[in-house]
């Protein structure tokens, strides 16, 4: 059965229903894993999920019951039972705080809704192929991993939405060590196809901050001005965007909640700093429509369907968005704003990472974070480390290797309200959030003081 | 053990006609092991906030996974389909697999040997399968709890849940090996938030209640005291909120194995993951200061230090009678008398420790994903002697804190620097508890922290905690484990006061 027949059969099949959402989503993927400069696993995947979403008539209100299923489509009747199943799911639940009726149709191209999944292959990695065999046959240790995936989804709803959207997601990440482990560093980026990436210059980059660490240097733990390069930036932008939920700010248990409501409005750095998410972003896009299998704070399955849109969090240094489901956002008064699939810091100068460190007199700078935890929500205070490499800057050059690793507690909202220069933005890869967010591009940023906590004997 | 306790819609399944085909189909190909995996997983979650039900979501994974040997190379498939046609075709492309990749293995496959276990049937302690409870039954409860801890003073929200799992697993391989298993976890769940909205502040505490290997009856009171627990958190919140700031210093602790098993699992249990240790996971979880070369001689703590892996302990996560290599489960060492003694490894990573047998560690989490060295359940050994009492641990302490629930955690790449928070801290003096304090983090490097252990709590004390969610390899596998403690009383650790940190 095709993906088209199997939402339009459910649908048929949930008529009686109130409403109906039916989602299926095909994954290809292929992977490449190396470790001690050989290949580990790789492989080629290709997954289904058939999402059904039955919205039915329940004490007084409309209630939700998902059920999602991994299985083979053989038969109607299986289609059948899952729906059966939703609506009991639904009736079980009782009424739903967010129910809304179903976005109807709008705008939006569907000529490609008959069309088939887009499948990746393994050749996808053609391009990476003979340079990486070449840096594999290096005198360094490699470790690394690439992974190319198409996912392919279709979205039918009782309100008449056919959408379907095929979103490419990649990236290639090396690890690389000297020879003895003593020191370790590393490079990474996203892609949508693979035709961009130079894994050899990738590598080179790579070698040379190994290099930096011929010199080795200890420091004590302590407040440093600190040059955060693009993917450290992107992880704590993350973290920062990701407690944008604006019901927790109405309700005051959000960093982002004052003493009389939100903090939208609220000036966090004089820099015309932009932080947005935007499905139309070139090269970074995402789906221009919303998809949900559950409802929490933000997001809601009767949502579905709804179009996505730029979503200003900060602009102009100020915050300005909290993310508000359609129910959400007719509780409190204010506009539907959805999460999105990238994220953008835009807003700053022509500096690179490079042009910062030659006009830094004396600090740190780091390669990239690591384990980054949330350890005080009311100010957003992270906790985490610094993971391969940090380097000690004086007067414009890098000196050397810092002998050891810090574990650093900060603040993701005082990145912004304490940056002192912010350079310009490029694409890039978060290190931490990589397997659930590849989609950023991002700027350097220099904080004075950036808090050093411990010594970490990791490398 | 029957098989009949097996849920009949798994067992029903064509399983020996595929694993037939299968393993007939891959022997004909040339390989020199083959095994079949079948699996179905179904889970179910609830979630409720403010006593209304955001999301009731059930998902069933299904597929089956070939791994072959061929010519020591590895091949892996896998489909969706559970036909012997198609066991045989993915038996047909794993071996396709392993002959493609031959040109660029550099390493060839040799597993330890294990004795065969045919026909073998394994199912999890769980009294009433929280499949077969009505959804409707299950909101109810939830909501009860969820009114009742709203109904309190200083109580502004309240989140509740409950994610329940059962995993149906058929394993076969050429060697003559079958296993038929089931095992049910659940994972219930509440936090209770305050709000003061003069200051801009607000406090949680949630549940204590660890994620186990039981089924509904763990819900209605069979292992925790929910309604002692739902009773004490407003107070305990109230109190939380009002509780004074920590001054940064070095303290004594005594950790609730409520706390440690987190540190446990991230400072031990991690660390003696064997792949770790000789660098597959270096690109991304990481790797260990525990390497090989040290085993038998690093000093990882102090003498009350005894760490053990086991899949075999009740209720716990990582509880399986047979692995993905088809390795009957066990219990051995890993840390005994403060040294390293022991890894979890696999059949492949066994011979290279110089061992003849796998301690059975082997695990996909999905049938669409290889087998790789999963953590079995590892846990801290009471005092063997005596049943010394938290209090008796507390009473030992001039200036200390008691540590209870987890919360926050980060630690490096190779497992040395780690920080905790925790959902309260009770400020210890002269010996006995003083009042709650806020802010508090600690932070320490593993092998200081163990070294600083001077006593451990009595068999009374210990509690099996875990995690339902533990993330490994690229691509990303979850998998949930256990972790038994006593409670444990630590030296001169750093703690920190995290307004400070932020400032």
């Amino acid at each position: 059965m095709t993906a088209q027949e199997i939402v339009e059969r459910v649908l048929a099949a949930g008529a009686h229903l109130h409403g109906c959402v039916v989602l299926f989503r095909e994954t290809s993927e292929a992977v490449l894993r190396w470790a001690n400069s050989t290949m580990t696993t790789n492989g080629h995947t290709t997954s289904g999920r058939l999402t059904v979403i039955a919205l039915v008539a329940a004490d007084g209100g409309i209630a939700a019951g998902v059920v999602s299923s991994s299985a083979a489509v053989a038969d109607v009747g299986q289609l059948e039972d899952l729906l059966g199943a939703a609506a009991a799911a639904a009736r079980d639940a009782g009424p739903a705080r967010d129910a809304m009726p179903l976005p109807e149709r709008s705008g939006g191209d569907d000529s490609a809704w008959d069309e088939a999944a887009t499948e990746t292959s393994i050749g996808v990695f053609a391009p990476l192929a003979d340079g990486l065999a070449e840096v594999l046959a290096g005198p360094r240790r490699q470790y690394g991993f690439a992974s190319h995936e198409l996912t392919t989804v279709w979205l039918g709803t009782s309100a008449g939405v056919r959408r379907r959207w095929v979103q490419p997601t990649g990236s290639v990440e090396l690890n690389v060590k000297t020879p003895d482990l003593t020191c370790s560093t590393w490079t990474g980026a996203s892609t949508a196809d693979f035709g961009d990436i130079d894994v050899v210059a990738l590598a080179a980059a790579a070698a040379r901050r190994l290099e930096w660490g011929q010199r080795r240097i200890a420091l004590p733990v302590g407040r440093y001005e600190t040059l955060l390069p693009p993917p450290a930036v992107s992880d704590l932008m993350l973290e920062l965007v990701g407690s944008m939920d604006g019901r927790a700010a109405q309700e005051g248990r959000s960093a982002l909640a004052g003493p009389d409501g939100p903090r939208t409005g609220e000036r966090l750095t004089a820099l015309p700093l932009t932080l947005a998410c935007d499905p139309a972003a070139p090269g970074l896009e995402y789906e221009p429509f919303l998809t949900a299998t559950r409802s929490d704070e933000g997001i809601s399955v009767f949502d579905n369907g709804a179009p996505t849109r730029r979503v200003e969090w900060v602009s102009d240094g100020t915050v300005r968005e909290l993310a508000y489901s359609r129910a959400e956002a007719a509780e409190f008064g204010t506009a539907f704003t959805p999460t999105g699939d990238n994220l953008l810091l835009t807003g700053g100068s022509a500096a690179s990472i490079a042009d910062m460190v030659a006009s830094t007199e004396r600090g740190l700078l780091v390669t990239c974070l690591w384990y980054i935890r949330e350890v005080d929500p009311a100010t957003l205070l992270l906790t985490g480390l610094t993971r391969d490499g940090v380097y000690l800057v004086e007067s414009g050059e890098v000196v050397g290797e810092v002998d050891h690793n810090f574990r650093f507690n900060y603040s993701a909202l005082d990145v912004l309200r304490r940056a002192s220069e912010v350079g310009a933005t490029e694409r890039t890869l978060p290190r931490e959030w990589k397997d659930w967010f590849t989609r950023v591009a991002m700027p350097p940023v220099r904080v004075p003081e950036f808090t050093m906590s411990s010594v970490s004997l990791g490398r | 053990m029957s098989s009949d306790r097996i849920d009949p819609k798994f067992s029903a399944l064509p399983l020996a006609a595929m694993a037939d085909a299968a393993l007939t189909r891959a022997r004909e190909f040339g390989a020199e092991h083959a095994d079949l995996r079948v699996e179905r997983i179904g889970s179910q979650s609830i979630d409720l906030r403010d006593g209304a039900v955001t999301g009731v979501t059930d998902d069933t994974t299904v597929g089956l996974a070939v791994r072959v040997v061929v010519d020591g190379v590895w091949g892996f498939a896998s489909h969706v389909e559970l036909t012997p046609v198609r066991a045989a075709a993915t038996a047909e492309r794993a071996v396709t697999v392993a002959r493609t990749l031959a040109p660029v293995a550099i390493e060839r496959v040799a597993r330890v040997d294990e004795p065969v276990h045919p026909g073998a049937v394994w199912v999890s302690t769980c009294m009433v399968d929280p499949f077969t409870v009505p959804t409707r039954d299950k909101v109810e409860l939830l909501t009860e709890w969820s009114q009742r801890l709203l109904s309190t003073d200083g109580v502004d929200h309240v989140r509740a849940g409950v994610e329940q799992v059962r995993e149906n697993k058929f394993y076969a391989d050429l060697a003559g090996t079958s296993t038929l298993q089931e095992r049910v976890r659940i994972a219930p769940s509440f936090t209770a938030t305050a709000v003061d909205r003069a200051t801009g502040g607000f406090e949680t505490m949630k549940s204590l209640a660890p994620p186990v290997g039981r089924g509904w009856e763990y819900l209605t009171g069979d292992g925790w005291d929910w309604d002692g627990e739902l009773a004490r958190v407003p107070e305990l919140l109230a109190e939380k909120t009002r509780a004074p700031t920590v001054a940064a210093g070095v303290y004594d602790l005594v950790i609730d194995p409520t706390n440690l098993w987190l540190t446990l699992h991230e400072s031990v249990g991690h660390a003696t993951e064997y792949d770790r240790a000789i660098g597959y996971e270096a690109a991304y979880a990481g790797t260990s200061f525990a390497t090989p070369d040290l085993l038998g001689s690093l000093r990882y703590g102090s003498e009350h230090m005894h760490v053990t892996g086991d899949r075999t302990v009740r209720h716990g996560l990582a509880t399986i009678g047979f692995d993905d290599d088809g390795v009957a489960t066990t219990e051995w060492d890993l840390v005994r008398d403060g040294v390293l003694v022991g890894y979890q490894v696999d059949r492949t990573f066994a011979p290279r420790l110089g061992l003849d047998r796998s301690n059975g560690c082997a695990f996909a989490d999905s049938p669409h994903h290889v087998p790789i060295q999963r953590m079995a359940n590892v846990s801290l050994r009471p005092d063997p002697v005596r049943d010394t009492s938290t209090e008796e641990l507390i009473a030992g302490i001039d200036r200390g804190i008691y540590v209870v629930g987890d919360k926050s955690w980060s630690i490096d790449m190779q497992r040395y620097n780690f920080q905790f928070t925790g959902q309260r801290f009770f400020r210890i003096r002269n010996g006995a508890l003083a009042g709650q304090l806020r802010d508090v983090a600690y932070q320490a490097t593993t092998t200081d922290f163990w070294g600083s252990l001077d006593a451990v709590g009595g068999a009374s004390t210990w509690q099996l905690h875990g995690t339902m969610n533990c993330g490994k390899a690229q691509p990303a596998q979850v998998a949930a484990a256990s972790h038994g403690c006593p409670s444990a009383r630590f030296r001169g650790v750093t703690v920190l006061n995290t307004l400070q940190e932020g400032r």
